[in-house]
């Protein structure tokens, strides 16, 4: 009997690739309902700003235009704030409206909104509505807004201070620096990224007054979670009235997670008008409303021992949260980033305090690898500046400092409790790949040529597979991070999976087919996948946090199990044997022994359905659900090396080679696995490099755009050079670890490092990204300028 | 991204759409490949009431020479001037440039008018044509006058064009292998930090005169004096371009400090003219 090539493994093309590559992908904006109206926004031309009136008169006076509505009817007609999902104890939060209540905090908040028979017009006639407003005082950064004077954001929030949170020995952490050898500080800033997906957000919400059913199409990575924030704390809709549909998603990043006001008010516009309203922001929109990533302003203090191990870690973060708290906006600065500032090193004591502070700006919430990029910048910038200082080789510096593998499970002193890790095997792999040996050598011999060559490492873990629940809710979430699956198996022995997880780029429909492939031996093209109907799918959390293969998939992989189990009992039941003595391989149930004596698992599909002929005590149909709850998250780690040339006549910075090496756990799909990695290490590198979003003080965002808001381009990077050691999670069935955000998460410090390293025969130790051929030309001249 | 409200016209011949352009005056703007208008009118920016789109007037695109010129109709497209035999032969620095703008999509419909009579100051093209001694062909309804590339280019986004005149084509001066257009491109928007167009003339291995021109750096493109004068006077690539800078008053913004650009000056003046002289 030929055994079938196993599918968890295989680097099969994406099935979802025909329609996306095609133009024939169904996203958001290409729903149309009969009888639909646009809505267009008028958003906040100011930073801060009393909203004295609004008058819509002319508007309304143009043929075509439904209704004008502004914060103040929606508050009158009882629209709650969009709450955060997170809470720390002595969280202060500003309530966010969908639209301004009389105060506008940032430049795009929304202040009205007009509806009307096409986009064009509801645009003209958003344009034509006139807003009486007060310019107020604005700030936009963090420090400036704790600073004495600064204007307020919000009353509540006095001095700013959103929340003051804290981690660690703060006594031993004193204790370790004031007694160390060398003490290695340094200032960090990790700056603002704009999310940019590459389909911006949007929505069609339809009310039908016949059954008062809500349904709200819309570009969601967790139509669960949209569906039980908006219906049961903002809006008040039954549940079970409400339908969240997430079609054809292009891309997220973390910021289609979050509840946005445009959404809300969609929703609430179809019931007070009686007609569905569709609503897609511009790109310009998704720059001014999107929720941004990182702003974090961080002092670091690395304490060794004379043997170059750290003796204990102090960090304090000043976190810009913008002017509104988003839906994980609370935990992205603290239980996804301090929890992580162990990194892979053991370190005895650490200390970490955060303060969230609110300004003049979009929110900031989750942005790929939310907190843990942050932490890991942190950590790895301040280590190469310790390598330095100390005189020891950055490399040797980490592995003098990793966690022993003996060591695991590990308790860092940040909270979490590493499961599994090795990290040696992935530095060493990582340093053969580069030649790092070599490359020093290479690198000295050009700095003798006057060229500027460096090389900067990152070795990194992070926390994902966002995952346990009794965990997370200890620790403030007002939500369990657990995932459903379900298996329903027709009677022709065809697959349905539906699922809790969303794809919005991931590629899910071919990965959990390759899961049921793999598990029940049939074809992937016997098995579709279903997800992001709430009408549809079970209830589920959603794709985010680099959680859909470990929770969602493992949901799935353990409905596999029973419906397999089932089909055994068939089957043993049909050949009559006993159920011990039946086994399952390559699609087929068989008395072990004496494999003729065999079902298919279509004749067991089959048979369940039928119900001819099933054990008398047994339920016919086979189609199992699984709620997964993992007992803790998994724990993704690897070694990345980039390599830059810095021209220094110009400041310019040309990355290479790039090399990582990762520990995914097990892999279902090397090639899907591969690509998410690419981007990530694109995005991370982009932040390094190019990326940054800048407002004035005034809170006028002066990247608003493409043409000034660098995005990385392929012709920016060189082919990536990747490789992988294997350590199974021990907390999910299938092995696997989360792979999503992991290319994020090393690269930025890894490029960051690079540059630096490439600028230290001019005795620069750090700068601040990104690092910009302007930046980089400035700090040279500086520094020839002081020898 | 909806512009606001316009109407549209498609001009027949260069009267008609001078007849359009007489007939709404300011309210007007003309169309060609569209790729720098339609944006800003995405945005708003721009919201002229008419768009007059001279894009199918016959006889207003197509590359020709004569008498050692060479003659480029102003909808004539990037990518048709990049791979043009002509144009390589005659002009390879115009389509060197030609071939750096924007990107395939973008020289696909983008035109040389549109873009020279754009005048962005961070756009290619006008560097191109003050170092190729380019003259644009300015039509009026009392006929047409010639108009240098030094003359042309007035101010940000601004020309000699008058708002009744249409920019019809381009000539230059039959040109040799002796250029380089070396251009540092910003990493969001692919326009120009800095971009040096260099033209030397040489007669007998060494150079006789140098038409050196800069865009990105200033409100519109410029000639650099100084340089083309060090070149013309026998100074190699290095002392030529030290003089890149000289008696021009940079600005600080977001793209870098005054310092940083007079540094790009020199330094891409320096690789142009070295490549140029290879």
């Amino acid at each position: 009997m030929a055994t079938a090539a196993p599918m968890i493994g295989a680097s099969i093309k994406r099935k979802e690739d025909g329609r996306f590559i095609t133009g024939r992908g169904k996203y958001t904006d290409d729903i149309n309902l009969a009888g639909q109206v646009h809505a267009a926004f008028v958003r906040s031309p100011y930073g801060s700003a009393k909203v004295n009136g609004i008058d819509a008169s002319a508007a309304l006076a143009m043929p075509g235009v439904h209704a004008v509505y502004t914060g103040a009817d929606l508050k009158a007609a009882g629209v709650n704030p969009i709450p955060p999902g997170w809470l720390h104890a002595g969280i202060q939060i500003g309530d966010r409206y969908p639209m301004a209540v009389g105060t506008a905090r940032f430049v795009g908040e929304p202040v009205a909104v007009v509806v009307a028979d096409s986009a064009a017009l509801a645009r003209d006639a958003a344009d034509a509505i006139v807003v009486d407003y007060d310019e107020l005082p604005a700030v936009t950064d963090g420090p400036t807004a704790l600073s004495a004077g600064a204007p307020q954001v919000h009353a509540n929030a006095t001095g700013n201070v959103a929340f003051n949170w804290q981690l660690g020995d703060a006594d031993g952490t004193d204790a370790a620096i004031k007694g160390a050898k060398t003490v290695v500080r340094q200032h960090l800033i990790n700056q603002r990224l704009i999310p940019n997906a590459i389909e911006p957000r949007a929505c069609v919400a339809h009310h039908d007054s016949a059954n008062d059913e809500l349904t709200l199409y819309v570009t969601s990575q967790n139509p669960h979670v949209h569906r039980l924030i908006m219906g049961a704390f903002v809006l008040g809709i039954p549940e079970q009235r409400f339908r969240v549909v997430a079609p054809d998603v292009g891309g997220g990043f973390g910021s289609k997670i979050f509840i946005y006001p445009e959404e809300v008010v969609a929703c609430w516009v179809s019931k007070a008008i009686g007609k569905p309203v569709k609503w897609t922001a511009t790109r310009s929109e998704s720059f001014l409303s999107d929720s941004h990533g990182r702003v974090h302003d961080t002092d670091v203090e690395m304490a060794f021992d004379g043997n170059g191990r750290i003796v204990g870690l102090r960090v304090n973060t000043v976190a810009n949260v913008g002017a509104y708290f988003t839906l994980f906006a609370p935990a992205v600065p603290t239980y996804l980033y301090g929890t992580l500032l162990s990194g892979q090193y053991d370190i005895p004591v650490i200390h970490v305090k955060v303060t969230a502070v609110y300004t003049n700006t979009v929110p900031v919430d989750a942005y790929r690898g939310a907190g843990r990029p942050e932490a890991t910048y942190a950590l790895e910038r301040t280590l190469d500046v310790a390598a330095g200082q100390l005189g020891v080789d950055p490399a040797e510096l980490r592995r003098r400092n990793f966690i022993a593998p003996t060591k695991f499970p590990y308790q860092t002193a940040v909270a979490l409790q590493y499961d599994s890790g090795n990290y040696e095997p992935a530095l060493d792999r990582a340093l053969t790949m580069v030649n790092y040996a070599q490359l020093r050598k290479d690198q000295a011999a050009a700095r003798a040529q006057g060229r500027y060559i460096g090389i900067g490492l990152s070795a990194y873990i992070e926390a994902c597979g966002l995952a346990p629940s009794h965990v997370v809710g200890s620790l403030g979430a007002q939500a369990g991070l657990y995932e459903s699956g379900t298996i329903r198996v027709h009677p022709t022995g065809k697959v349905t999976v539906l699922t809790g997880s969303h794809s919005h780029g991931q590629g899910h429909e071919t990965t959990f087919s390759q899961i049921v492939a793999h598990e029940l031996g049939c074809s992937v093209d016997d098995v579709d996948v279903v997800h992001g109907d709430t009408s549809k799918i079970p209830f589920g959390m959603g794709t985010y946090g680099s959680r859909s293969g470990a929770v969602g998939g493992s949901a799935l992989f353990l409905s596999l199990q029973k419906v397999k189990e089932k089909g055994r009992l068939i089957a043993a039941h049909q050949l009559e044997a006993a159920a011990a003595d039946v086994d399952f391989a390559d699609g087929k149930y068989f008395v072990k022994g004496s494999p003729s004596r065999s079902k298919s698992f279509g004749d067991v599909a089959l048979a369940a359905y039928l119900a001819h002929n099933i054990p008398s005590d047994m339920e016919p149909g086979l189609d199992s659900t699984t709620f997964f709850n993992p007992g803790n998250f998994v724990y993704p780690f690897g070694t990345h090396v980039a390599v830059v040339e810095v021209d220094a006549d110009t400041g310019h910075v040309t990355v290479q080679r790039y090399v990582a090496v990762d520990d995914f756990g097990n892999v279902i799909n090397p090639m899907i696995v591969d690509g998410q990695l690419h981007g990530g290490i694109a995005q991370g590198v982009a932040q390094a490099l190019w990326e940054g979003g800048v407002y004035d003080s005034n809170g006028q965002l002066l990247t608003g755009s493409m043409m000034n808001y660098a995005l990385p381009k392929a012709e920016f990077l060189p082919m990536f050079e990747t490789d992988r050691t294997v350590t199974p999670s021990p907390v999910n069935p299938l092995g696997v670890k989360g792979a999503g955000e992991a290319g994020t998460i090393a690269s930025t410090a890894a490029a960051a490092n690079a540059v630096i390293d490439a600028l230290s025969p001019f005795g620069i130790t750090h700068l601040d990204m990104p690092l910009t051929p302007a930046t980089i030309w400035g700090a040279i001249q500086q520094a020839k300028g002081g020898k | 991204m909806y512009p606001a409200q316009f109407q549209y016209h498609r001009a027949t011949s260069v009267q008609h759409a001078l007849d359009l352009m007489a007939q709404h005056g300011d309210d007007a703007k003309v169309l060609a490949g569209g790729h720098s208008l339609l944006p800003v009118m995405k945005l708003r920016f721009a919201t002229p009431a008419h768009l007059i789109d001279i894009g199918r007037v016959s006889g207003l695109s197509g590359i020709s020479e004569s008498g050692g010129t060479i003659v480029i109709g102003a909808t004539t497209r990037h990518a048709d001037v990049a791979s043009s035999a002509l144009i390589k032969a005659k002009a390879p620095l115009l389509a060197e440039v030609a071939g750096h703008i924007g990107d395939p999509l973008i020289r696909n419909m983008g035109t040389i008018g549109g873009s020279v009579a754009h005048a962005d100051p961070s756009a290619d093209l006008p560097a191109a044509m003050m170092a190729l001694g380019a003259t644009m062909e300015l039509t009026g309804k009392g006929g047409s006058r010639q108009v240098s590339a030094d003359q042309f280019f007035v101010d940000v986004f601004q020309t000699a064009l008058g708002s009744t005149e249409l920019l019809t084509a381009i000539r230059i001066p039959a040109s040799s292998g002796a250029c380089a257009y070396e251009k540092n491109p910003d990493p969001a928007s692919g326009y120009a930090i800095v971009g040096i167009a260099v033209q030397l003339t040489t007669s007998g291995g060494k150079v006789s005169s140098a038409r050196v021109a800069m865009t990105g750096l200033g409100p519109k493109p410029m000639r650099l004096a100084a340089v083309e004068a060090a070149l013309a006077a026998g100074a190699d690539a290095a002392s030529a371009a030290a003089k890149a800078a000289d008696g021009i008053a940079f600005i600080d913004d977001a793209r870098g400090n005054a310092s940083y650009k007079a540094n790009l000056a020199r330094v891409y003046t320096k690789r142009a003219i070295a490549r140029a002289m290879k």
